[in-house]
């Protein structure tokens, strides 16, 4: 019935314009005629539906309130419609999605953005400058069933002139789990660290730490599983295994039917007072690589290099969070603190190809890196950050075959692993202003020496804007 | 490597949680429903306060200690109607606690057992802080707090049937008490009937409503949004064409745009406790309404 009155009114709403013209008002009047009597009909409907659920109302409010216990009620208060009724009043799924969009500046070509000593994966490159839409999006949630949950984020951003959909996690957690146990299977972010697992929309910076993207290709997400443990203790104490495929950065591409990366980590945590919480981390991430690609050292007026590793790669990461709220309540003011430090140990080889020429090099190296931040919120709306960032990389390279490399010292700069002494290091300020908890914007400036010889001053002003369901207030 | 630590996860689940003296574990959300439990569950629960009266429960975060004591509670007890959207839903969901979901008995929302006021007629996000169920702030109208704990008497029950009478005898005592106090409170509220307020943010409409207290404008001009210089600047305005008693808030609120209003106007600010906890007298259910009408009844004089 609807439908056909939506139907009509869409019809309606077409031929207006047509009807101007043609001057038939016989067919207008007609049209009207049809819709009055619909209208009519409908309401009629409406009237009896409404009629059925005051008397189903009354029913429910004889059975469910008032027993025997229950106080006689005043008069001038009448009693709740809707008890025990469970009935959400949002959407199921909840959805909501989430703009974002930026001005970057660099002083130095983003294209040749490097990070001596690293291989550059996943999408660990800059954004590009000037007026860009960042990743849009879409958010779903809901429980499935009484014994399953399930989210998925799917991200829209461009790539040269397309748009790419990229589906950044897709994940099911069951609900019914005991004993503090829980899980989770699909495609999801990694929980090993304290910032993998947030999408960039939470991100307390408009980009990730360097260490991130050295170790990480920005943020390790992949297909697999997930158990994970609460102790029942005053004390938060959680513990985590996670089994991945191995398609994505630090890893290459899977060959084992239960994958190639675990992860294991600890998490505590707790509250000092009213006014302090903290939390800190150990995780590990081993990693069996095939063929992982990434982006070599580009020389000037020549193909792009590429490099792919194949071997093991074991990355460590201990991390610590500390809030900050007079008597915990973070509305006025509040204050962040957190770091993170992270420790990888890489064998294998590595293929290095740059135009016709293809060599292969015995790669062993350590690599370390931290960040440490703050932001604090001095007025209500209104944060302050400041974040320092600092990578360095100690590799041994050798070549075993140089495949039409010049010389040696050509095939291992092409790799882009060779740092040549130099540690990427990174200042980063940040002031931004949420005038709600769905609207931001930023404007953050970085002092960025990750390039060996030249310091890029980059600056960006980015909003993000998050229409549909209420937001988490993750710790 | 990989496999000891697995097998270690598995002996550290099998470690059950030690049971402690009381016999249910309550998380509440808001002091409120803590102090209401307490007094149906005596020394037979062990009620734990996820907020307390200094903190604005819109904006709480789900903070690791959080989410470690709704992994051992027994019962969840919050207002409900999206008051806490933004955290509860976090620590259900991390806390691997199946006996606490929404739908199950260990789920319990005060909500779902009142009359919600200010239903918004439309959903938009322009409005400021809505809620689709109604103003959440149910519990300042003591006759909430009866609805409210009789639900509650009835789950204590349900969940511990072993002490089921004990738990009713205890609501009884204390619906005969609240109940005596309420009539008390009514007597002694009389002189507040139709006294104009300005609130700081719509948290007392139930207040309101029992006591007969007109709003005549909050400072706040859409729920959650901080007034502008200009906007006070119209309260003030609309002040002089319709004044108003007193200016309240609760203790969390920013105190700097009623301060502001004070000293243009001259009208009193009074923090009221607004939760058990907000100030020294307001040290249960009982004294918060006490401390919340003695207040206002010296405003008045």
């Amino acid at each position: 019935m609807s439908k056909r009155i939506i139907a009509a009114g869409v019809s309606a709403a077409l031929l207006l314009p047509s009807l101007a013209l043609a001057e038939s008002n016989q067919e207008i009047r007609a049209i009207r005629r049809e819709l009055e009597s619909m209208r009519e009909a409908y309401e009629m409907r409406l009237r009896e539906l409404e009629a059925r659920l005051e008397q189903a109302e009354s029913r429910a409010r004889e059975q469910t309130v008032a027993p025997e216990s229950a106080p006689v009620p005043t008069p001038q208060q009448p009693l709740p419609q809707t008890a025990h009724a469970h009935a959400p009043r949002s959407f199921n799924p909840a959805l909501s999605v989430i703009l974002q969009g930026s001005l970057n500046s660099y002083s130095q070509n983003p294209e040749d953005y490097a990070l001596p000593g690293f291989q550059l994966g996943g999408e660990a490159g800059l954004p590009a400058e000037g007026f860009t839409l960042d990743e849009t999006e879409i958010i779903a949630s809901a429980n499935v069933d009484h014994l399953f949950a399930a989210q998925t984020t799917i991200a829209l951003h461009d790539d040269g002139d397309e748009t790419e959909i990229e589906l950044e996690e897709a994940y099911v957690d069951p609900l019914a789990l005991p004993v503090g146990l829980g899980g989770r299977f699909g495609r999801f972010y990694s929980d090993i660290g304290y910032l993998n697992r947030f999408h960039p929309h939470a991100w307390d910076f408009r980009d990730t730490p360097l260490a991130y993207r050295a170790f990480l290709g920005r943020q390790y997400g992949d297909d697999g599983v997930r158990l994970s443990w609460i102790a029942p203790t005053d004390i938060y104490l959680s513990l985590g295994a996670e089994r991945f495929a191995g398609n994505n950065f630090p890893a290459g591409e899977s060959q084992r039917t239960l994958g190639d990366v675990q992860s294991l980590y600890l998490k505590l945590g707790g509250d000092v007072g009213a006014s302090h919480a903290w939390q800190a981390g150990l995780s590990g991430l081993w990693v069996d690589a095939h063929d992982r690609a990434g982006d070599g050292h580009a020389h000037a007026g020549e193909a792009d290099p590429e490099a792919s590793f194949s071997g093991d790669s074991t990355l460590a990461i201990a991390d610590v969070v500390w809030r900050w709220a007079p008597q915990g309540n973070p509305r006025q003011r509040n204050l962040k603190l957190q770091s993170e430090f992270f420790y990888r140990d890489e064998s294998g080889d590595v293929t290095v190809s740059e135009g016709a020429a293809s060599g292969l090099l015995d790669y062993d190296g350590t690599q370390k890196g931290w960040y440490a931040q703050a932001v604090y919120q001095f007025i209500p709306h209104w944060r302050l950050g400041l974040r320092y960032d600092w990578l360095s990389a100690d590799n041994d390279l050798s070549v075993l075959d140089l495949g039409g490399f010049a010389d040696a010292d050509d095939a291992v700069a092409a790799s882009g692993l060779n740092s040549d002494g130099h540690d990427p290091q990174r200042w980063s300020g940040m002031l931004d202003w949420s005038p709600s908890e769905f609207s931001r914007l930023r404007l953050q400036y970085n002092r960025d020496e990750s390039r060996a010889d030249d310091t890029d001053h980059q600056w960006t002003l980015q909003y993000l804007m998050s229409i549909g369901s209420h937001g988490a207030h993750e710790f | 490597m990989g496999r000891r630590i697995a097998a270690l996860l598995v002996c550290l689940a099998a470690w059950l949680p030690v049971d402690s003296n009381a016999n249910l574990e309550v998380f509440a959300c808001e002091p409120e429903w803590a102090a209401l439990v307490e007094e149906i569950g005596a020394q037979r629960v062990e009620v734990f306060s996820a907020t307390t009266a200094q903190q604005d429960v819109h904006h709480i975060q789900a903070r690791p200690g959080l989410i470690a004591r709704v992994r051992r509670a027994d019962l969840v007890v919050c207002t409900g109607a999206e008051l806490e959207a933004g955290w509860l839903p976090v620590l259900l969901r991390r806390a691997g606690n199946p006996a606490v979901q929404p739908g199950t008995s260990g789920y319990f929302e005060a909500a779902d057992h009142v009359t919600m006021l200010e239903k918004p007629a439309s959903l938009d996000r322009a409005e400021g802080d809505v809620h689709a169920r109604g103003n959440p702030h149910i519990h300042l109208d003591p006759r909430n707090i009866e609805h409210v704990a009789s639900a509650l008497g009835d789950r204590l029950a349900a969940l511990d049937p072993a002490h089921a009478t004990s738990y009713r005898a205890a609501l009884a005592d204390f619906e005969r008490r609240w109940q005596a106090a309420r009539a008390r409170w009514e007597q002694q509220a009389q002189p507040l009937r139709g006294m104009p307020v300005v609130v700081h943010h719509p948290s007392w409409v139930y207040l309101n409503q029992w006591l007969g207290l007109r709003q005549v404008t909050s400072l706040e001009p859409k729920p959650g949004v901080a007034p502008t210089a200009r906007q006070l600047a119209e309260i003030l305005n609309l002040l002089h064409a319709t004044p108003a008693r007193v200016v309240i808030r609760t203790p969390y609120q920013d105190p700097r745009p009623s301060a502001w209003l004070h000293e243009r106007a001259g009208l009193p600010v009074l923090e009221l406790p607004f939760t058990v906890g907000g100030s020294q007298q307001a040290s249960d259910l009982f004294g918060l309404f006490d401390s919340t009408i003695a207040l206002l009844l010296e405003v008045q004089q």
